[in-house]
Parts: C-alpha cells; sequence; structure tokens
C-alpha cells in the first residue's frame, strides 16, 4: 500500500503539477489546518501542501472535541475530505511535529503552518487540582470522544452522586450534558462504548456547573444552553438572587445578543421552578458567582477530593464586558467526588517555536510568526505561519477559523506575491519528509489508510445500531490503518 | 407561508435523519447531499399549484431572480427554483457560500445579509435555532439570515443577498440588536 501510495505521489508529480512546487506543510487537521489548506489550494495552483497531525487521525477536535450528540457539527468532515483528495494535497498522520520531526528539520523541507491548537488546560492554581477525582475537562471530552490519549483515563463515576463542573462555558456545558443525558439517548451516537458503558453504571445524580461571574457574563452560547435545559428528566435549579441584574449587565446585553439570549433563557427556566422532585430524578444546578479557593480532600479516601471550597465573588471593573470577579471573603463548599475543570485550553510550545507563555499563543501578525517583537520593526520568522487557537487563543466556533485562515492565507498571498516565499528546490517537501520519517521507522497514516479505519469504525458502529464505534487505542489505529 | 413552512419541516426532517441510528454520515463530492431528501419533500405542493395554473404556469413562473454580491462587492444574478434553499442555489451557481453543515442548521458558515427590508419581511421569521446560530455569525445585522433557511418563492423574486465578508465595515458599525 504504501508503495502504491508513493507511486501516486510521484506520477502526480510528473503530470499535473507545476515542476517546481512551493511546497507549505500544514502541522495539524483540525478546522484551522483544513480551512488554511482549502484557501490556499483555491488561491495559488502552484502550492502543494502537505497535512500533517500528530495522531493517526484526520479532523481534530472536529472528532475528539464535537460532543457525539451533535453530529450535524460534523458534517463539515465532508468538506475537509474533499480537501484531502485534491491533487495537490497530502494527509500525513501519526507525524508529531517536535519529536518524530522537529521543528527546524520541518522548516528545511517546507514551508510551515502551524494549526495545531490547544492540547492542554490552564491550571487553576489552587491547593487541591491534584487530587484524584479533578479532571480537566478536556481530558473527560477525549475519554467519551475515543481520542487514543485518554482512553485509560476511567474517571470515576460510582463512588459519588455529585459532579461539580468549574465554568460555564460550551465544553462545560457539554460535559454535563454527557452526564445527565438518558444513556439511552447516547447509545445511539458515536460515543466510546468504554465511556457509554460507564456512564450506564455512573451514580452521578446531580451536577454543579459553577462560574465566577453571573448568568449576563455566562461564557456558553443558546444552542447548548437550551440542550441542557432541556434535557428529559433533569431539574434545574438557579437562584432567584442569582437573576437580578445592575445597570451594567442591562448595557452589556443591550450590546452583545448573546449574552441577552443565554440570559433571557437561563431567567425563564428559573421563573418556571423546578417541579416537585420526583425520586431519582437527576439535578443541574447553576450556580453564580463564586470562584473556587481550594478542593478538600476526602477523610475516608486519601488522596480523593471530597469537595470544592468556594468563595463568593461580586464583579468590578468599569470595562463592560471585561468586569472581573472580586471575592467577597465569604465561603461555602460543595461536596461532591468528582470534578471538572472547564475553564479554558492552553497551547503547547515545541522546541525553537516562539512562543508567548502568558497568553499561550504564539506571537504573530495576521498569522505570520514573529521572531522578535521587542524593536520598533517586528521582524519575521521566514516562511512560517500559524492560524487558528495557536494563533488567536482558545476560543471560538469551527467557523471562526474561516476568518482566521483567511487572514493567515492572505498574509502568506503577500509573502508569495512579494517574493519572500518562492519555490525553491532546496525543499523537499513530502518527499524529503517521508524519507527522513521511513528513515525513523515512523510508519505514516496517510487520508487512505485513515480511509481504512473510518470503514472499520462504521462497519462496528453499524453492528450497534450508533454512526460509528471509534477505535479508542494507538495500537487499534495503526494496527487498522496498516492492514 | 406554507412552503416555508413545509420546508422547515423538511429540516427537521434531516435532523431527525442525522440523528437516526443508522445515519452513517457520508463523504460525498455533493456538498448539500442530504437535501435531495429535503428538495423530494417539498416538491409536492409546487406540482399541484403548477397544475393550477397551467396556462399562465411556463417554466419561468418556477423561477426566481436571486443577486449575490460576493465579497469583492461583484453582483452575480441567478435563476432559482421555486423551492430551493439559497444555499443550495449559491453552490449550483458556483458561489462561494460557505456549508459546512450542509444545511442541518448546525453552524452559520451561511450567513447572509438580506439587502432590502422588504425582502426580509415577506420571510418568515426566523426560528430559535437559526438564531442560536446567528448569534455566532460574524459581522451579523439586523436583516441577516442563514442561506439554508432562506426557500425561493414568488414573494422574494429579486432578493439581492450579501455575502458578509464584503460588509465587514458597515456590519460592524451599523449592527443594533434587534429585539425581540
Amino acid at each position: 500500500m504504501a508503495i502504491f501510495g508513493k507511486l501516486r505521489w510521484i506520477s502526480r508529480s510528473f503530470t499535473s503539477l507545476p515542476a517546481n512546487p512551493l511546497r507549505i506543510c500544514v502541522v495539524g487537521s483540525g478546522p484551522a489546518g483544513f480551512y488554511t489548506a482549502e484557501k490556499i489550494l483555491k488561491a495559488h495552483k502552484g502550492v502543494e501542501v502537505d497535512i500533517v497531525d500528530r495522531l493517526p487521525t484526520p479532523f481534530g477536535l472536529v472528532r475528539s472535541g464535537v460532543a457525539p450528540d451533535h453530529p450535524e457539527t460534523k458534517i463539515v468532515i465532508n468538506q475537509f475530505s474533499r480537501v484531502s483528495q485534491n491533487d495537490r494535497c497530502s494527509f500525513i498522520g501519526n507525524v508529531s511535529v517536535g519529536s518524530s520531526v522537529s521543528l527546524p528539520e520541518l522548516r528545511q523541507m517546507y514551508n510551515a503552518l502551524l494549526a495545531y491548537g490547544a492540547e492542554s488546560d490552564r491550571a487553576l492554581g489552587i491547593p487541591g487540582e491534584e487530587l484524584g477525582g479533578v479532571y480537566a475537562a478536556r481530558e473527560f471530552v477525549w475519554w467519551y470522544n475515543g481520542h487514543p490519549d485518554c482512553r485509560n483515563l476511567a474517571p470515576d463515576l460510582t463512588s459519588t452522586d455529585t459532579a461539580v463542573i468549574l465554568g460555564q462555558g460550551n465544553v462545560a456545558l457539554d460535559a454535563a450534558r454527557i452526564l445527565l443525558r438518558p444513556t439511552v439517548e447516547l447509545a445511539r451516537t458515536d460515543i466510546t462504548s468504554h465511556a457509554l458503558d460507564a456512564l450506564e453504571e455512573s451514580s452521578i445524580r446531580k451536577v454543579y456547573l459553577v462560574g465566577r461571574r453571573g448568568p449576563v457574563q455566562a461564557a456558553c452560547t443558546a444552542k447548548e444552553l437550551r440542550e441542557v435545559l432541556g434535557i428529559k428528566d433533569v431539574s434545574i435549579h438557579v437562584k432567584q438572587a442569582d437573576l437580578v441584574t445592575t445597570p451594567a449587565d442591562e448595557v452589556e446585553m443591550k450590546n452583545n445578543r448573546i449574552r441577552r439570549r443565554v440570559y433571557e433563557l437561563i431567567s425563564k427556566a428559573a421563573s418556571s421552578g423546578p417541579s416537585p422532585p420526583l425520586p431519582g430524578q437527576r439535578e443541574l444546578h447553576f450556580v453564580f458567582f463564586r470562584k473556587p479557593d481550594r478542593f478538600l480532600e476526602s477523610d475516608d479516601r486519601s488522596g480523593h477530593v471530597a469537595g470544592v471550597h468556594l468563595e463568593e465573588t461580586t464583579l468590578e471593573g468599569d470595562d463592560l464586558g471585561k468586569r472581573i470577579a472580586v471575592g467577597t471573603g465569604i465561603f461555602d463548599d460543595i461536596s461532591c467526588g468528582l470534578v471538572l475543570k472547564s475553564i479554558g485550553y492552553k497551547s503547547v510550545a515545541i522546541d525553537s517555536l516562539p512562543f508567548d507563555h502568558y497568553k499561550g499563543i504564539v506571537p504573530n501578525v495576521g498569522g505570520r510568526v514573529l521572531s522578535d517583537s521587542t524593536g520598533d520593526l517586528p521582524q519575521y520568522e521566514t516562511g512560517l505561519y500559524v492560524c487558528g487557537w495557536l494563533k488567536r487563543g482558545p476560543t471560538g466556533i469551527i467557523a471562526t477559523n474561516l476568518y482566521c485562515a483567511e487572514e493567515t492565507v492572505a498574509s502568506i498571498s503577500e509573502d508569495i506575491g512579494k517574493g519572500v516565499l518562492t519555490s525553491n528546490s532546496s525543499k523537499p517537501g513530502r518527499e524529503g519528509l517521508l524519507q527522513l520519517l521511513d528513515s525513523r521507522n515512523i510508519r505514516v497514516v496517510q487520508f487512505d489508510d485513515w480511509e481504512k479505519i473510518d470503514a472499520e469504525e462504521k462497519e462496528l458502529g453499524n453492528l450497534k445500531n450508533k454512526p460509528r464505534e471509534k477505535l479508542a487505542t494507538w495500537e487499534e489505529l495503526l494496527q487498522v490503518a496498516s492492514e | 407561508m406554507f412552503i416555508s413552512k413545509f420546508s422547515r419541516l423538511g429540516a427537521h426532517a434531516i435532523k431527525s435523519m442525522v440523528k437516526a441510528p443508522y445515519f452513517t454520515p457520508r463523504t460525498s463530492y455533493l456538498p448539500v447531499v442530504h437535501n435531495h431528501y429535503l428538495r423530494t419533500l417539498r416538491h409536492e405542493p409546487f406540482c399541484t399549484g403548477a397544475e393550477k395554473n397551467a396556462d399562465e404556469g411556463s417554466e419561468e413562473k418556477k423561477k426566481i431572480s436571486v443577486t449575490f454580491v460576493d465579497k469583492d462587492g461583484e453582483e452575480k444574478h441567478i435563476k432559482v427554483p421555486v423551492g430551493t434553499s439559497m444555499l443550495e442555489a449559491a453552490h449550483e451557481n458556483d458561489i462561494e457560500l460557505e456549508g459546512a453543515c450542509e444545511g442541518s442548521l448546525a453552524c452559520s458558515t451561511c450567513h447572509v445579509i438580506v439587502m432590502d427590508v422588504n425582502h426580509y419581511n415577506r420571510l418568515e421569521d426566523p426560528t430559535d435555532e437559526e438564531n442560536d446560530m446567528l448569534d455566532l455569525a460574524f459581522g451579523l445585522t439586523e436583516t441577516s439570515r442563514l442561506g439554508c433557511q432562506i426557500i425561493a418563492k414568488p414573494e422574494i423574486d429579486g432578493i439581492r443577498l450579501v455575502l458578509p465578508a464584503a460588509t465587514r465595515n458597515f456590519a460592524v458599525d451599523g449592527y443594533k440588536p434587534k429585539p425581540h
């Protein structure tokens, strides 16, 4: 198969391509990577784009982030697959930039565009964060979505009836919905079996969504909120006092349609009030104006979390939309055996890459990577660009990457126009990369190998009346890819 | 009015199809594959209507004129069969309107701005689900809609739709939240 693939590449280079195309390597095959690749291919007929990914599977967070009960959101995979099938584009999976190949090596072979997103988490930096039962929401999401790095997370869902989720963004709401939604409904999705089995056994009945600010500032969007409020057999709890708005809140809502619609949904849910609790009914509690102070350790289960110590907050500052939560010195606790920290993702630096550790991004102007931003005149890294979360921080939706990619591709086009980027025979591109990886015994996964994984997953899913049963270990993925 | 209610039913049908246990997302070269189902659903009422007005019911009657204004301000005039969504029409005519979720109301990428408020007012009000997506649309205006939810009907003949990138500046300056 590998020989076949190489032959196809060689024949391609003889037929449809200019003798010496400009070679760009996109690092990361999520929405930012694919949208950028699509736009480069469209704008420049003489450019070849290779998309490398650390995983054997493409599509980044569309596969491992989007919730299993949001199949419509994943339809964008069709568009990305069409990009991969372009003659001038290849997917090369199972290649980790930083270990399989270093960034300087990659840049000798290609002009590089980094779009590898945010694979780590912001930390709270409070005592007890390392206790058992305290997870980053990202890990929980990767676990139920079959990311091979979290296959063995095994969160304990049977020793407690209460989970606390810190944060009120869409990731927090997704996690709450997965914990509370009837498993018969989840069973029809592409949620992984190991997660479904654990959720079927789950004893969690109460989920607290804790936010530092109020219902006007909640970071979620209306769609996700509407869904979580509508879960079957879940009673919704909101304190009436938290719904009182200040003049500053009113201004914020007037200026921001999302904030207004989110607030309206929360207050509507609160006014209809929790119906008298039925035995065994699950509960969702919105807790506003609280920030975590420390995690409490269990007395009878050493090293495990037993609760969260919260400080009441109030909002300060006049900068609308950016008012910050300040502690009031009044504390209370919520007892729980599971905590998911959903306070933001964080990008990871790779060696020799300029990185702003405070903002967690690669310093850039319009997607051009800055080598030195201290002087008056910005100094750029030639042939190095950035897009997506690594460029602007871990916020926004899939479509945000459309505009982000447009901006980065405009910078690339300008540099091609100015002659900063030229097709250069000293950059061997794909051929050089594959040779190097081969010499290091790294087996790459090309798009047709991924299609084998895809077909296998769909077939396994079919047996269980699910759209897909994801292969969730490295071994299985690589095994099927090489069949 | 019947038309767009019907098409909305269609949208729900798509959603339930997508959620149905046996559904497997297909990789297809056709960007609007799911809408074939919708189109067959939608044709029925029109066949009846066309028969009734057989005398005047030429092919022309079943199409309306639509103008798309692209990112560079260039206009493209197309004829769109009644019952077809603006997303489908754009793709059939090589107009660069994104459609990440292929018309299943799960993204905001087919956002268009209706130029004439009279045309805008002749559309059915957006559903909560469409508004949820419009919340996230780039450069939202008071006459923004999702292209997949605007279905061609005689009342909106001559409608002009702007792709938002062309209007980035006025969209930011002129945006006023629309009261519900």
